[in-house]
């Protein structure tokens, strides 16, 4: 098989995350292509065995993989519940393979689940082209511990690496490497190796026993010939790794700081999805990054223009509810032109909203979402992987052009992982921070621009450059406060032109697929897997925008190549509305998608194939 | 070095009259004595008429927005500990639309001066209560006075764990001189509530001690060290009293301060180095809510506990020494990689 997509699936305590990330990750370093979907609910533990605790986590993994696919080719399930939940959702194909638990076929379980008979099977009414592989995955993980001394709770717990076991053996995994990967996962805490080694070992081989009755999997092993599409920058770098969006976009404004000898700053309160940012900066003081988890989304983005302000580099991590709270402070950041990289991991809205699942609905408040004439630049990345050189690309422009960058993310890219190509920092692009030439020494103030329209940057400590910096209009010869009519227009026109002026250093659009075709499919951020995947089957076009504001300079000259611009997003449209006011002449069409999960290419191709 | 080292070229807008005035040429005369450079330090400030302070300071200035000065002023200095910041901030800026901040930066002892100008009043937005102004006050938004208890600024100073607490009149420079030396000497979060007074709409809020006939009988000086001794003809001191419940108007065996002769042997000896906050809140509660007691001056509370900035520093250093990745390139290298 070219590819395969398998869903593991479970009550949220039984370790479907970590499972699913080691089969990945297992899978990426016997050279498989990798996307993959974390989907777990908001409830850190629901109730056990309900439909409400049910967490998934989805992998695609072979060749030409760019989404977590569609839907499972083989389910791992470790209850009733997430049967149950694969099939009401119709997660998996109609030839697929499920693996589930039969030990949680009790009475109990089943009336957690919500059965009303006592056949699940029969009940839920599952094809008969889906091979149902019943494994009594509770009782043999017992039996392999019997003798191990621990107490049953901790035995229950270690029933994913049985069923690790089982699906190692199902895509023909050799199990000495998944030993290797497990002992190197656990190896601060090697007591609790040998139980694991041992429960995923017997997994392993009793699924060689299941050789009777089911067939191992074979993904065709990669053509080394062909660069990786997972990992669509494209470097030259020999090495790569699994990494997720938010450690990517962590690790991203980690290198900036290095490259260009500053200091990272880190000022952020926890939000879902957007904290593991914070987790992994706070674990990185090895790397220099100074974290404040601040008091308030507030003072999250406060703290990090004070830091600007006095010369780090400063970011400040969030989602939707808490780029609402920081509008102010990034107005403040426009006006006082510092430089500050916001980064948005996007979730379901509004207010609280969908906390765990994904959206792109932070768009226009990015945009647009503060008082008065206030522009940022905006940009998103758009795989899991490319997290990191968004988020040093936003470093590099906001340093540059002292202006508050907005990076855009989600859910999908923070908590999905796909292939990174390790770059060194040498070979990333100099960042060279605005700065003040020493010739301004006694005559200095915050008004005063080179030639690119960019103030020039003094900061605390620089002797002979004492300013005052201002959320108040400036003049724009004396940098004091000034009211002025005419001052207060130029002003906003020199914020303006100086955003303007950076499409100059962004890269022009590509179109990818079939570029002759006259249909062109437009998305932006994390859909590009999706609307690349779905563009090849429809064999059209398709253009991804990973910088909104301002955008490429060749936007419209795109545009009006193609009869029929569909723009697809996981909003109502708010990039469409962005380039209806952008470009002229173009009709530009829209496939909308709004459940809080990542588009299904299906989906895409029916709608552009039937109304579009 | 000079106060007018200090002082910018900036025409100061402050109302003539305004207790402002008095506070900035306190600053500059303490900063002055202080003998940091102008070009390290840094003066930061919400948004109110006490927040325009940084425009007519000759030193590093961020006049930000409203209520927000606390946490910008965090960030400065924790990215820089080698900064010396102060903060300038109004009973509205501080303790209403900033009060957050406020607490935590408290909480945290980041090495802070912060001057909270208390006049009682939203003075900018043409006077309106503040979080400050007393229960009944009549003001533009309370025409039926406020039915609001109002916040005592050391009580959350105290309750928010503050390691330095001081109290200063706009018309008694010499005490906002010092008080202002003592809050940079005193490392961690120091608070100097400033009364100033409002000429324009709360003119005479602090007259009770502001009154120079009046002063030294309603308000004591504290000095560490010295006996609390006040009035007029330095003839009054205080006392810790826990006397049976006849004496105490019904407060009973809780201890509390009485005024006593200059020579009572009981009289206090103030010591602004005790870490129990129990006798600094007495003195801080002195005449706020009843008016037998002075109200208490000077430097009440400042004792040394490790600042944040230096502990944020300590940890990334010692992390560092003992990490095995110096730089990104290193730390790559430590990723499962094919």
């Amino acid at each position: 098989m070219k590819n395969v997509v398998i869903r593991f699936c479970g009550d949220s305590g039984d370790g479907m995350q970590l499972t699913g990330n080691m089969f990945s990750s297992l899978s990426a370093i016997l050279g498989d292509e990798i996307s993959t979907l974390p989907d777990f609910p908001a409830e850190i533990r629901a109730p056990q065995g309900t439909l409400g605790g049910v967490s998934g986590f989805q992998v695609n993994l072979g060749q030409g993989v760019y989404t977590p696919g569609d839907k499972a080719d083989v389910i791992v399930a470790m209850n009733a519940a997430a049967l149950k939940v694969c099939v009401t959702n119709q997660l998996f194909h109609d030839h697929a393979i499920i693996v589930v638990d039969t030990d949680t076929f009790t009475k109990a379980d089943l009336e957690k689940a919500q059965y009303t008979t006592d056949n699940p099977f029969t009940e839920l009414a599952i094809k008969e082209t889906v091979q149902v592989v019943p494994v009594a995955l509770t009782s043999l993980t017992k039996e392999s511990l019997k003798d191990s001394g621990l107490d049953n709770k901790s035995i229950l717990k270690s029933r994913n690496m049985f069923a690790l076991g089982v699906v190692c053996w199902l895509f023909d995994r050799p199990i000495d490497k998944a030993i290797h990967f497990l002992e190197e996962k656990f190896h601060k805490k090697p007591d609790l190796i040998p139980n694991n080694v041992k429960v995923l070992t017997d997994g392993f081989n009793y699924g060689q026993n299941l050789a009777l009755s089911v067939n191992q999997i074979h993904v065709d092993p990669r053509d080394p010939r062909i660069s990786s599409p997972a990992s669509m920058a494209g470097s030259a770098s020999e090495k790569h790794t699994l990494i997720a969006g938010n450690k990517a976009t962590a690790w991203g404004l980690i290198a900036a700081a290095q490259r260009c000898g500053k200091r990272l700053f880190l000022g952020s309160y926890p939000i879902t999805p957007a904290t593991d940012i914070m987790h992994e900066l706070a674990g990185r003081k090895d790397m220099n990054v100074m974290v404040v988890q601040a008091e308030d989304e507030i003072a999250g983005v406060c703290t990090a223009i004070g830091a600007s302000f006095a010369g780090d580099l400063a970011c400040t991590s969030t989602s939707g509810p808490g780029l609402s709270l920081k509008s102010e402070a990034i107005g403040l950041a426009v006006m006082a032109e510092l430089p500050l990289v916001v980064i948005d991991v996007q979730r379901g809205g509004p207010s609280t909203g969908l906390p765990t699942k994904t959206e792109q609905t932070d768009l226009l408040q990015a945009v647009y979402g503060r008082n008065g004439e206030c522009p940022v630049v905006v940009i998103a990345a758009s795989n899991s992987a490319n997290c990191f050189e968004y988020a040093y690309q936003a470093c590099k422009i906001a340093l540059e052009n002292m202006t508050p960058v907005i990076l855009m993310t989600d859910t999908y890219l923070a908590n999905g992982s796909s292939v990174w190509a390790i770059p060194q920092l040498n070979d990333l692009p100099a960042i060279e921070p605005q700065s003040v030439p020493q010739s301004l020494k006694g005559q200095y103030n915050p008004a005063l621009r080179d030639e690119h329209g960019v103030r020039y940057c003094a900061v605390p400590g620089m002797e002979g450059f004492e300013y005052r910096n201002i959320g108040l209009e400036r003049d724009a010869q004396l940098g004091t406060i000034s009211t002025k009519p005419e001052n207060h227009e130029r002003m906003v026109r020199a914020r303006q032109a100086k955003i303007d002026r950076i499409a100059e250093q962004i890269p022009l659009l590509e179109v990818q697929g079939n570029i002759a075709s006259d249909t062109l499919l437009v998305g932006w951020g994390s859909t590009e897997g999706h609307l690349r995947a779905a563009a090849q089957e429809l064999n059209c076009a398709q253009v991804q925008l990973n910088y909104i504001h301002p955008m490429p300079k060749n936007t419209a000259e795109v545009m009006h190549q193609y009869k029929k611009v569909i723009v697809c997003e996981l909003n109502t449209g708010q990039l469409a509305t962005l380039l209806r006011a952008r470009v002229q002449d173009v009709t530009f069409l829209q496939y909308n998608e709004i459940m809080g999960q990542p588009f299904a290419v299906e989906r895409i191709v029916s709608a552009v194939n039937s109304k579009l | 070095m000079d106060a007018s080292t200090f002082k910018s070229n900036q025409y100061v807008r402050f109302c003539p009259g305004c207790g402002d005035h008095a506070i900035l040429a306190a600053l500059t005369k303490a900063m002055a004595q202080i003998g940091v450079p102008t070009c390290e330090t840094v003066v930061i400030s919400g948004i109110g008429c006490s927040s325009r302070m940084p425009h007519y300071l000759n030193t590093y200035g961020f006049n930000t927005i409203h209520g927000r000065g606390g946490a910008i002023a965090t960030g400065v200095k924790t990215s820089h500990p080698e900064l010396t910041v102060w903060q300038m901030s109004g009973d509205g800026d501080c303790l209403a639309i900033g009060g957050n901040h406020f607490i935590h930066e408290i909480r945290r002892n980041v090495d802070l001066n912060i001057c909270l100008f208390n006049n009682r009043i939203y003075g900018l937005t043409k006077g309106q209560y503040s979080p400050t102004s007393p229960k009944g006050f009549v003001s533009k938004s309370s025409p039926f006075g406020t039915v609001e208890r109002p916040f005592i600024p050391a009580e959350l100073v105290l309750g928010a764990r503050g390691t330095f607490f001081a109290r200063t009149l706009d018309v008694d420079m010499p005490t906002a001189v010092d008080c202002m030396i003592q809050a940079h000497q005193h490392k961690g979060a120091s608070v100097i509530e400033c009364l100033v007074n409002c000429v324009i709409f709360n003119n005479g809020t602090h007259n009770w001690i502001a009154d120079r006939e009046t002063r030294a009988d309603h308000s004591i000086v504290l000095h560490h060290g010295e006996k609390m001794i006040f009035g007029k003809d330095q003839d009054k001191g205080l006392k810790l009293s826990v006397s049976t419940d006849g004496e105490t108007h019904g407060r009973g065996l809780i201890p509390h301060l009485v005024v006593t002769t200059a020579d009572d042997p009981d009289v206090l000896v103030h010591d602004a180095h005790e870490s129990d906050p129990t006798l600094h809140h007495m003195l801080a509660m002195m005449g706020q809510e009843d008016q037998s007691l002075p109200i208490a001056l000077g430097v009440i509370r400042d004792v040394e506990e490790e600042t944040y900035d230096a502990a944020v520093n300590r940890q990334i250093n010692e992390v560092r020494a003992s990490s095995k990745a110096k730089n990104f390139d290193e730390l790559t290298a430590t990723l499962e990689q094919w």
